[in-house]
């Protein structure tokens, strides 16, 4: 039976959720400019409208979670995105795996700041609350799902599959519902998939919180008291978004196979340069608080970091990236509607910064060189620099967009090696970054001349020389570039942990926040450099295979390729496949895959064998994800078994087709990062044409290549899964199969009832061969084999050590601290001024 | 000159140099052709080329070629103006490569007949097919 109730809920409580933020931007417009004596009744009506949209917000979000929880594979959403087979975490992931479900995360944190914000301020909330209503308006319109003419405002996520495709089993049967759903990409079902997103779109939401700020000064013509409520907030959104942006990165290093933890994607650019903008306006906006300068720089900073969020979002969900991403967002057709929502914007806070231009205070005299405001104006001016290198390239299909809807053609394409293109910049303004944050925490805390700087930054520069020397001996770092930014981050580190000890000496923890970030960014620079700079591919180059061809001996081998249970050498260490394994649910350990055979239900899978001491023969198991096959890779060093490693693939028919994880083993010092790239497939083997051994008991000989010892033959009284009947011969034969270390034993049956024959072939997917007794020949006392043979199993990976990667996660944890130091200390400033009644 | 105007300078000089190498540097979108065109007058850039791989009449992949150590393979991308090309790839063959319905390829000739893929970006079918429904269905 179709419930359409859930879904009819979810679609009214969106168009609730746009009319209600409507009115709350006109009721608060109307408490904005009312009277005294009318004010409070209009400040408590503007609540209740924006509570109600609170309250709408929310069961929009429940009614979605509702379908995809109760697998109500009716809805297209559902039915796109999940499937019976997910986890209750990752029916999580579900929810924003599609873009109306991120838009309705997106509105759901704008609700609780929204909230926050009205409980928090006395003087701004109506201006401050008028934008963000105005947003709410914008973000609701994208998932509203009306048609007006030929007019689509947003796309509803709460459509019934049958309107959403025209498959022909809607004209048989319109109440039909599909059995299962086509499941949650694969990529996406892992644990930091579950918590990346609502991070990163916390980021964008918190974004707006010093964009409403900055407008509500402008139009109220306070034009430098809206930094004090905005700099915590900007802070947070920094912090917010930089968290996760790390957590993506950790992401893509744990679950994509490109190799690392950043590719230069479109998709990626579109958040970093935000967040370096952001980054930048917070250095103006704390410059500002401190010597009155920097105003105007921050009031266009603020406003970029807003428009570029609704950039990034144009791009990575218009589709005009098109084949430029690996990241496919498809095209709802809500281009034309982000594009306005950005534009409006964009329109507002140009006009109202240009209009209250000449009315912005500014300092007339020019900052000297040894001025903290000099310094930071020069950090902020590399930010927006390394901002504007990143989007650039990455607007190139937009741009190719632009020209094409004006009927020209241009058929630039972004750069081949992205990687190489932006590395070769945004290497040496990390570097330029590193060192003004180094200089700059000095000017801050100190007056400066040129004898006092010389003073300070003798002693952190000679331990900085000192410790970057040994890190250049002792890690061999031998490239003049990479040694530059050992000696920069170290320099960065060394100067702003000085700084650090002087402040907690002379005063409290919480005006650390800078000094610890800046702390952080060292050593990410240093870790990148490692991780990045000195990533070995040690799987190269193993084949020993030459070519027909010239060129294509000189092409490095970037992989491996490993047979089942044959060591290959593989730099340090010698390698060996040892074959698939599943996860079963409630053993710490993988399980191999041969021994379990599914029953056909989801999940489901009865074991051949006994397993240790975790599973019994014949024992029902329950598996996490059957698709899931985890190669276990045994590593050896001077024959000792030393780890073994499991990366993973999942095969999804639906998903179109194979998807690879990589498994690390973790040093302190580096990581042993692996994936596999391509594996056999034995599901639907064509084998090859019969082959015929006859063979006395006590023999030996050789199936494919495989030594085998024929141990003789057993009449059995019963088979597995077949029934004896009276006057039955069932025969089975014991071969011993060798290959390499392993030994495998195949007994295939042959069985006579009333002179018919039946036989029972052995199949070994590993080492590809099927064997059937196929006759047994009593007078020369020989049986007969028949061999046929597939394919030995096999997988091809690729290695790569990533050293020091631990500092690169530390350091960013260590920024993030920072950051959070950070907010609380001038949420507390507002505080304490608001609470004077100054806010 | 004030201290403002040199660093509006240097800030100028960075910016200018930076949009001359996003030029520089982008690539563009070619076919066989104009690649072979470029590759002929000394220009070893990598570009695009946007292509289908070539089917027989019952649609299956014709002319993919494993190597022996399965770390590479060739295989022949048929581009928008119909010209046949034999591609390189020093990659394993992508698992759902035979299923893509367009494939990018970036790199360069390394000679007249063959064609070095550096990367490949594949376009595969929607996930959302009538048929697909269906098939759920049965």
């Amino acid at each position: 039976m179709i419930n359409t109730f859930i879904g009819n809920l979810g679609h009214l409580m969106t168009i609730v959720a746009f009319v209600s933020s409507l009115v709350t931007a006109f009721a608060y417009y109307k408490y904005f400019s009312a009277n005294e004596i009318e004010k409070a009744s209009w400040q408590k009506f503007s609540r209740i409208s924006f509570y109600v949209h609170a309250v709408a917000s929310v069961l929009v979000a429940f009614s979605l979670f509702e379908i995809i929880y109760n697998h109500r594979f009716e809805y297209f959403y559902a039915y796109s995105h999940s499937s019976k087979a997910l986890p209750v975490h990752y029916m999580i992931s579900s929810f924003w795996e599609g873009q109306e479900g991120a838009f309705i995360l997106w509105i759901f944190w704008n609700v609780v700041l929204g909230l926050f914000l009205i409980h928090t301020n006395k003087k701004w909330e109506a201006p401050v609350m008028i934008v963000f209503s105005l947003v709410q308006a914008f973000l609701v319109s994208m998932i509203l799902g009306v048609v007006i003419g030929d007019l689509k405002l947003g796309s509803s996520p709460f459509i019934l599959l049958r309107d959403a495709t025209q498959a022909p089993i809607f004209e048989v049967n319109p109440d039909f519902i599909p059995e299962d759903g086509t499941g949650l990409n694969p990529l996406l079902q892992n644990i930091w998939m579950v918590i990346h997103p609502p991070t990163l779109f916390l980021g964008y939401a918190s974004t707006l919180v010093p964009f409403a700020f900055l407008i509500g000064g402008l139009v109220t013509k306070r034009y430098s008291e809206w930094i004090r409520p905005a700099l915590p907030w900007a802070i947070f959104s920094a912090m917010v978004l930089g968290m996760g942006i790390i957590m993506g990165a950790y992401w893509a290093y744990v679950t994509l196979n490109f190799g690392g933890y950043w590719n230069w994607d479109p998709v990626e650019n579109a958040v970093y340069v935000p967040w370096l903008i952001l980054v930048a306006s917070i250095h103006t906006m704390i410059t500002f608080k401190k010597s009155a300068t920097a105003l105007k720089t921050s009031i266009v900073l603020v406003i970029l970091s807003f428009i570029l969020v609704l950039y990034a979002t144009f791009l990575v969900r218009s589709g005009v990236l098109g084949d430029a991403s690996v990241h496919s967002f498809t095209d709802l057709g809500l281009s034309g509607q982000l594009l306005i929502y950005l534009l409006f914007f964009l329109f507002i806070s140009v006009f109202l910064a240009i209009r209250a231009w000449k009315h912005i205070p500014t300092s007339e005299k020019e900052a000297s060189v040894y001025s903290r405001e000099f310094w930071v104006f020069i950090g902020a001016t590399t930010l927006g620099l390394m901002g504007f290198q990143v989007i650039l390239p990455t607007s190139i299909p937009a741009w190719n967009a632009l020209v094409e809807s004006f009927g020209g053609i241009s058929n630039m394409a972004p750069p081949a090696d992205q990687v190489e293109f932006y590395t070769k910049f945004q290497l040496w303004f990390g570097v330029a970054i590193a060192l003004l944050t180094a200089v700059g925490q000095f000017f801050w805390w100190q007056k400066m001349d040129k004898k006092a700087l010389k003073d300070a930054l003798l002693t952190p520069y000679i331990i900085s020389v000192v410790i970057a020397a040994l890190v250049i001996v002792l890690a061999k770092v031998y490239d003049w570039k990479y040694m530059i930014i050992v000696v920069a981050g170290t320099f960065t580190v060394v100067a702003n942990a000085v700084i650090l000890s002087r402040i907690l000496k002379n005063s409290t923890f919480k005006l650390a926040g800078g000094s610890l970030a800046h702390i952080g960014l060292g050593m990410i620079l240093i870790g990148i450099m490692f991780s990045s700079g000195y990533s070995d591919t040690i799987s190269i180059n193993m084949s020993g295979l030459t070519y027909s061809n010239s060129w294509e001996d000189e092409l490095n081998k970037e992989h491996v390729l490993l047979w089942i249970n044959k060591p290959t050498q593989m730099k340090d260490y010698t390698v060996i496949y040892r074959g698939r394994q599943k996860k079963v649910v409630g053993i710490p350990e993988y399980v191999p895959a041969k021994i379990l055979e599914s029953t056909g239900n989801v999940n489901e899978a009865i074991a051949l064998e006994d397993y240790k001491d975790f599973i019994k023969k014949g024992d029902k198991v329950n598996l996490v994800l059957e698709e899931n096959d985890y190669f276990k890779i045994d590593y050896y060093q001077n024959e000792v078994l030393k780890f073994s490693l499991s990366p993973m693939s999942q095969f999804n028919q639906n998903m179109g087709g194979l998807i690879s994880s990589p498994d690390s083993k973790i040093y302190f010092d580096r990581d042993l990062y692996t994936y596999v790239a391509a594996m056999n497939d034995y599901e639907d083997p064509e084998w090859k044409d019969d082959q015929f051994h006859e063979v006395s008991p006590g023999e030996q000989f050789h199936i494919a290549d495989y030594v085998t010892y024929f141990d003789g033959a057993e009449v059995l009284n019963q088979i597995e899964g077949y029934t004896l009947q009276e006057g039955d011969v069932a025969v089975k034969a014991k071969l011993r199969v060798l290959d390499y270390d392993v030994e495998k034993k195949l007994e295939p049956t042959f069985i006579i009832r009333n002179n018919q024959v039946g036989k029972l072939p052995v199949v070994d997917n590993e080492l590809g061969i099927k064997v059937t007794l196929d006759n047994i020949l009593p007078e020369q006392n020989k049986f007969v084999f028949k061999v046929n043979q597939y394919q030995k199993d096999y997988v091809v990976m690729k290695a790569i050590v990533k050293p020091y990667i631990n500092v690169l996660w530390i350091g960013s944890i260590i920024m993030l601290i920072g950051f959070t130091v950070a907010i609380f200390r001038r949420f507390d400033e507002f505080k304490k001024m608001r609470d004077k009644g100054m806010e | 000159m004030k201290k403002g105007h040199i660093i509006g300078i240097g800030i100028i000089a960075i910016a200018i140099v930076i949009i001359m190498t996003s030029i520089g540097d982008a690539s563009s979108y070619e076919t066989f052709n104009t690649a072979l065109e470029m590759k002929q007058d000394g220009n070893d850039k990598a570009i695009h080329v946007v292509g289908q791989l070539k089917k027989n009449p019952s649609g299956e992949v014709e002319g993919l070629q494993v190597r022996d150590d399965k770390t590479s393979f060739t295989f022949i991308l048929v581009d928008n103006d119909g010209t046949e090309q034999e591609v390189f790839y020093n990659e394993p063959v992508p698992a759902d490569f035979t299923r893509s319905e367009s494939v990018v390829v970036i790199g360069s000739y390394k000679n007249d007949e063959i064609f070095i893929a550096d990367k490949i970006l594949m376009k595969c079918p929607s996930k959302y097919q009538e048929t697909e429904v269906q098939a759920a269905g049965m």
